[in-house]
């Protein structure tokens, strides 16, 4: 079991409710985001390309942030989850140094926090809050190990980048470009 | 062109629209973490090289700031921690993947050897104490008690219970078996201070072998600036002013090949190096590190070693500040520099 994303950038339209979506369903605390929009324009006006992502923890393979925590309180569960213990933070900012993405934040509690990829969801068989909401249906959660999901399929037969592989943590969201 | 933006507004306190989890606090941790690695590290060798008697300030005085170091970093660490109820929990685990980890428990290894170094020259490096009762004494009366011979200069004084005669004589003994204890936790405390921030892999400034032995480097010139401040004794300083000539030359060696490599590597590295070289913090580095802080007191110190008469205050204090204000820099640049938009 491999847990991870794939996200239609030719299909995303920036719309942001995957953002809102994760606030309200993970009572993110005001002002904090888990997962953000970027676009990325190219070109000079008025020949532009366009892409449009949604962002959010990678999931890494090789996780940094986990390596580097002091207490073992971020840890990687079942499906390759990556998940912080609120009780085991100190808050020391390790783990947020160690992340090339920035995903993650230190929740007004003190504590770090970032995606679950909503894994209380997920245990009940439903997807993310964010990919269930998306209304364009850019969105695809799933298992990267079995070769039948839908996921694995879009990932094998299209063309798919990740964020800043060279950074070495084989990240597990996959952009379809 | 190209521009990447995030558009859906994310700014997470600390995060956005720059990095900057990491204040002061950090920064005086790893000044005060190297000063006391460089003050424990002559201390010991000096033991070691049975010279307690030409070196005594290097050996019997100067590690008296180590424990107040350490204990004062250790308060930065706390403070700088957003969660600190739990902070028990560092020493709930080892993982020696974590710098901070393997840190945390070098600094609780060599706080307790530091503390008994300082104790068992106390009796040697103050022999008398104040007649009248003030309140530094009144706390130390907890742990000594007043002989009873007195004379114009004071009374003096020893441990209060057995036990700690005792212990102290013992640890006395043992001193140089203590030294070898405490030398490559010395070592290992200022390489840490520098690897903290190497094992970084997501910060392109920080993420270069360098930084351990070139933070150790630092943290011993910051020691033998300290010691030749603080001794009385010509030969004391002469050796230590050479040794902290030594160590500011192999720290501007480290500096200009930090760079080298920097521009040799990748694109990240050199946007890193950029902010060095033409960016935001060329002039405080360039300016207030490397001149003020290495070459300016190099050269007083040469100067001196060649008898000319400079007040030995001055390149020591230039080394300590400059020595802070180069962590300050490497700690505020480094959230700076990152992989994506
Ligand atoms: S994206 Fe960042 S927080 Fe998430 S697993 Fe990777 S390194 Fe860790
Ligand atoms: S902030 Fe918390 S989760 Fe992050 S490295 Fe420190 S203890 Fe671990």
């Amino acid at each position: 079991m491999r847990y991870g994303m794939a996200i239609d950038t030719k299909k995303c339209v920036g719309c942001s409710d995957c953002v809102v979506a994760c606030q309200l369903e993970n009572h993110v605390p005001v002002g904090y985001a888990r997962d953000w929009i970027v676009e990325v324009t190219e070109g000079i006006y008025p020949n532009l390309a366009l892409e449009i992502r949604s962002e959010r923890c990678n999931h890494c393979d090789n996780t940094p942030c986990v390596r580097t925590c002091p207490t073992g309180a971020s840890h990687i569960i079942e499906g390759g989850i990556v998940k912080v213990t609120h009780h085991e933070c100190i808050g020391c900012g390790a783990c947020i140094q160690s992340c090339p993405y920035d995903a993650r934040y230190t929740h007004p509690e003190g504590y770090v926090d970032k995606c679950t990829f909503c894994d209380h969801r997920i245990k009940n068989g439903q997807d993310p809050a964010c990919v269930s909401v998306c209304p364009t249906h850019c969105m695809y959660f799933g298992d990267l190990d079995d070769p039948n999901s839908e996921i694995s399929r879009l990932v094998n037969t299209r063309r798919t980048k990740t964020l800043a592989p060279e950074a070495g943590t084989k990240p597990q969201i996959f952009y379809l470009i | 062109m190209k521009e990447e933006i995030i558009t859906s507004g994310r700014l997470n306190p600390l995060i956005d629209p720059v990095l900057n989890v990491w204040h002061w606090e950090i920064p005086a941790y790893l000044f005060l973490g190297g000063l006391s690695a460089g003050l424990l590290f002559f201390a010991s060798l000096y033991t070691i090289m049975n010279k307690e008697k030409e070196y005594s300030t290097a050996v019997k005085i100067a590690p008296i700031i180590a424990p107040i170091a350490i204990a004062l970093g250790l308060i930065a660490l706390m403070l700088d921690l957003k969660h600190p109820l739990y902070s028990w929990q560092l020493y709930t685990t080892i993982r020696l993947e974590s710098p901070m980890s393997w840190g945390a428990w070098t600094l609780m290894a060599v706080m307790p050897l530091s503390v008994a170094w300082v104790a068992i020259y106390l009796d040697q490096v103050f022999p008398k104490v104040d007649r009248r009762p003030n309140i530094i004494l009144k706390v130390l009366f907890m742990v000594i008690r007043l002989k009873d011979e007195e004379d114009e200069n004071g009374i003096n004084w020893e441990y209060k219970y057995k036990w700690m005669r005792d212990l102290k004589n013992w640890i006395f003994k043992n001193r140089v078996t203590m030294a070898w204890i405490l030398m490559p936790l010395a070592i290992i405390l200022g390489v840490y201070t520098g690897i903290l921030l190497s094992a970084f892999n997501a910060r392109p400034l920080w993420n270069t072998s360098l930084l351990g032995p070139l933070f150790l480097v630092s943290g011993i010139s910051t020691a033998a600036a300290t010691i030749m401040w603080l001794t009385e004794s010509k030969e004391e300083r002469v050796l230590f002013s050479r040794i902290d000539l030594v160590m500011i030359i192999v720290e501007l060696f480290f500096i200009v090949h930090l760079f080298m490599g920097f521009l040799a590597s990748s694109e990240v590295q050199i946007e890193a190096a950029g902010l060095f070289l033409g960016g935001h913090f060329t002039a405080p580095f360039w300016g207030l590190v490397v001149v003020m802080g290495l070459i300016v007191p190099g050269i007083l110190e040469a100067l001196e070693l060649k008898g000319f008469h400079v007040p030995v205050a001055v390149p020591a204090a230039l080394i300590l500040i400059g020595g802070a204000i180069f962590r300050i820099i490497m700690v505020e640049a480094g959230q700076i520099t990152r992989w994506l938009y």
